[in-house]
Order: structure tokens, then sequence, then C-alpha cells
């Protein structure tokens, strides 16, 4: 089992990994992966603790309600799965700064923290707004042949590739 | 054949739950639940997510095909808009670049102790998913709706099997990761 602790496994053993893992998900489930409608039922779940019942009203809490269900568990699994994968390859680390940000901007926490939050909330709109995110367009719904998701995928790239080179190559000291 | 299973809903948490274990584990052995990974494929040096994306689609088109064909899976084709699809991935595109974790990876990456991934990117994102919440009525009546094509799929929108799509698909793709290789990247 000494694989399991290797830092790092080839792109495509793990490609192909998470393409069957779809498959999984598609028979038992009937379900794509997909994790961005989690972070809308947190929302939703954290609204109606301080605003109560009258949240499920909200047009899209309707849609998608404010509840744990298949998704969310994924989430929470992704998490853990993440955990495990480095705790096992001893690469666990509390890290506030990653490398390539502190060669450019400083090592600083609180800078990177409330840009990365301004970053989350900015992809927490865009996910909703299209609809899916990096997995639910990304791979599940490009391997279904989705129209939609080939274009999201295409526009998520686009504008990643622009914002970061310009995050890096303009800003940048 | 699996539809009695589909409708149990504590075993669906669990088999949720388990897939996520598995996929955060993937993430997180390929690399891509690191920022240095992510935020290097946005500037062009660095084409793990690459080839993890590119891998995982053509792995899963081929089987999921395959399954739909023994009539064991069922398609599930996300509805989509330019309004939608189109200005929705530009502003997550900006977000992406910004933050360097996507919604998938940012949680994988909060399990390896990313901390940025966690307090900007997770609590970011449920603020960003609230927002969109409390001004979607007024969105979805606008932009949100221009341009529908609905549940759109390549082979229902050139009318051909999706097999004569998905071959050629996977010999391009094939040599775009052969080239890739050969060539360094």
């Amino acid at each position: 089992m000494e694989w399991l602790r290797l830092e790092q496994w080839s792109p495509y053993a793990v490609g192909i990994g998470i393409g069957l893992l779809s498959c999984v998900a598609f028979v038992l489930s009937d379900k794509p992966i997909g994790c961005s409608t989690a972070f809308s039922r947190t929302s939703g779940m954290i609204e109606h603790l301080f605003r109560g019942g009258i949240v499920a009203e909200k047009a899209y809490y309707k849609k998608f309600a404010p509840s744990i269900e298949w998704e969310w568990m994924l989430v929470v699994g992704i998490f853990i799965g993440g955990f495990l994968s480095a705790k096992l390859s001893g690469q666990f680390k509390e890290v506030w700064v990653p490398a390539t940000w502190a060669s450019s901007f400083g090592s600083t926490p609180l800078v990177r923290w409330a840009i990365a939050l301004i970053g989350g909330i900015i992809i927490g709109i865009g996910s909703r707004w299209a609809g899916g995110c990096t997995s639910g367009h990304g791979i599940s719904g490009t391997l279904q042949l989705a129209v939609s998701s080939w274009l999201a995928v295409l526009c998520f790239f686009i504008g990643g590739i622009v914002t970061a080179m310009l995050i890096f190559n303009v800003f940048a000291n | 054949m699996f539809k009695t299973l589909h409708t149990k809903k504590n075993i669906q948490l669990a088999i949720g739950f388990l897939v996520g274990i598995l996929f955060g584990f993937l993430l997180q052995k390929g690399g891509v639940t690191k920022y240095d990974v992510i935020i290097g494929q946005l500037l062009l040096t660095d084409f793990t997510v690459m080839k993890v994306m590119l891998t995982a689609m053509t792995t899963g088109m081929l089987g999921v095909h395959l399954l739909r064909s023994l009539g064991i899976a069922q398609l599930h084709p996300k509805p989509g808009s330019f309004g939608s699809t189109v200005i929705g991935g530009l502003i997550f595109g900006v977000g992406f670049g910004i933050l360097g974790y996507c919604p998938g990876t940012m949680a994988g990456a909060s399990g390896q102790g990313s901390l940025d991934a966690l307090f900007g990117g997770v609590v970011g994102m449920i603020i960003g998913a609230g927002l969109f919440s409390e001004f979607y009525p007024k969105l979805e009546k606008g932009i949100l709706s221009r341009g529908n094509f609905g549940e759109l799929t390549w082979p229902q929108l050139i009318k051909v099997t999706p097999w004569l799509i998905i071959i050629p698909m996977l010999i391009v793709i094939t040599a775009l990761l052969l080239w890739v290789e050969k060539s360094g990247l």
C-alpha cells in the first residue's frame, strides 16, 4: 500500500480515477459529481439560523432547498479525502500563504486572506450564475457532451487566465 | 436496475460522502488542490490541471455513454443560456484567477491544511452564493434567461449519434496530451 503514501500520482492515473468515479456516481446515485450547490445550501442553512422559516420561501431556495443532501455530503467527503491523502503522504501542513503568492505579494496572511475572500465571493456568485463549477460543468457536464458545460468551461478558463495573468504580470512587484 | 437504490435517502447520503472522500483523495494526490498548481495552469506554466481534467472527462465520457447504452445510467445535462453560462462563466473565471481554487478543490485544499482556501475560499463562496440567492429573482427574469438553449447536448445539436463525437474527440484529446508530454509541458 506504499502508493497511498506517495506525494503525487500521475495526473493521468488521477484523471482516469475521477472519470471512473463519475461513472459510479451516475450508476449508484443517478447524479453527476458537482460541488457548488452545496455552498448555496450551506448559505441558506446559515440564513435560516438567523431569519427562520421565511428563508425557505426565497425563490432560489425553492429550487435548491437549504438542507443536507447528496452534493453536500460529497463536499464534506472531499474535505476528508484531501485530509487523508495529505496526512498519508506527510504533506498535511497549516499554510496561510501559498509559495507562488508569497513570491510576488509577500507572506502577510491578512493580505492573502482578504484577496482569497474576495475571490471566494466572486466565485460563489459566478458558479451559481453559470449553474455549475469546474466539477459540475468542467468534468461531469463536458463528459455528457452538454453544450452549456463546454461553453461554461471555456469561459471559466478565459476569465481565469486573463485574471491570473493580470494579477501576476501587471500588479506583482 | 438501481432505481430502488436511488430512492433510499440515507444510503444516498452515505454514497455521496464516500464518493466525496475518493474524489478529494484523488484531487489531492493529483496535486490539483494546491494553489501553486492551479495558478500555474492559469499562468500557462503548469499543465497538471488540464491533464487531470481532460483524462477525467474522456474516461467518464466513454464510461457514462457505454453505461447509458446498457441502460444503467441516464444523462443529466445542465440547462444553459448565453446570459447565464457565458456571463456566469466569466464571473467565475475572475474569481478563479483571484482565489486560485475552485469550489471542489477549495474543499480538498482546506483538508490538506491550506487556510486561505478554508477561511478565504469557503467562507467567501458561502457569502457569494448567499448574495446570488438574494438577487436571483431579478436576475432570473432578466439576464439569466437571455439566449436560452435549455438542456442541449452536442449530439442533439448536430443530430448524430454520441459515438460520432466521442470517438474523434478521444483521438484528438489523446493526440493533444501526447503532444503536451512530448514538448515537456
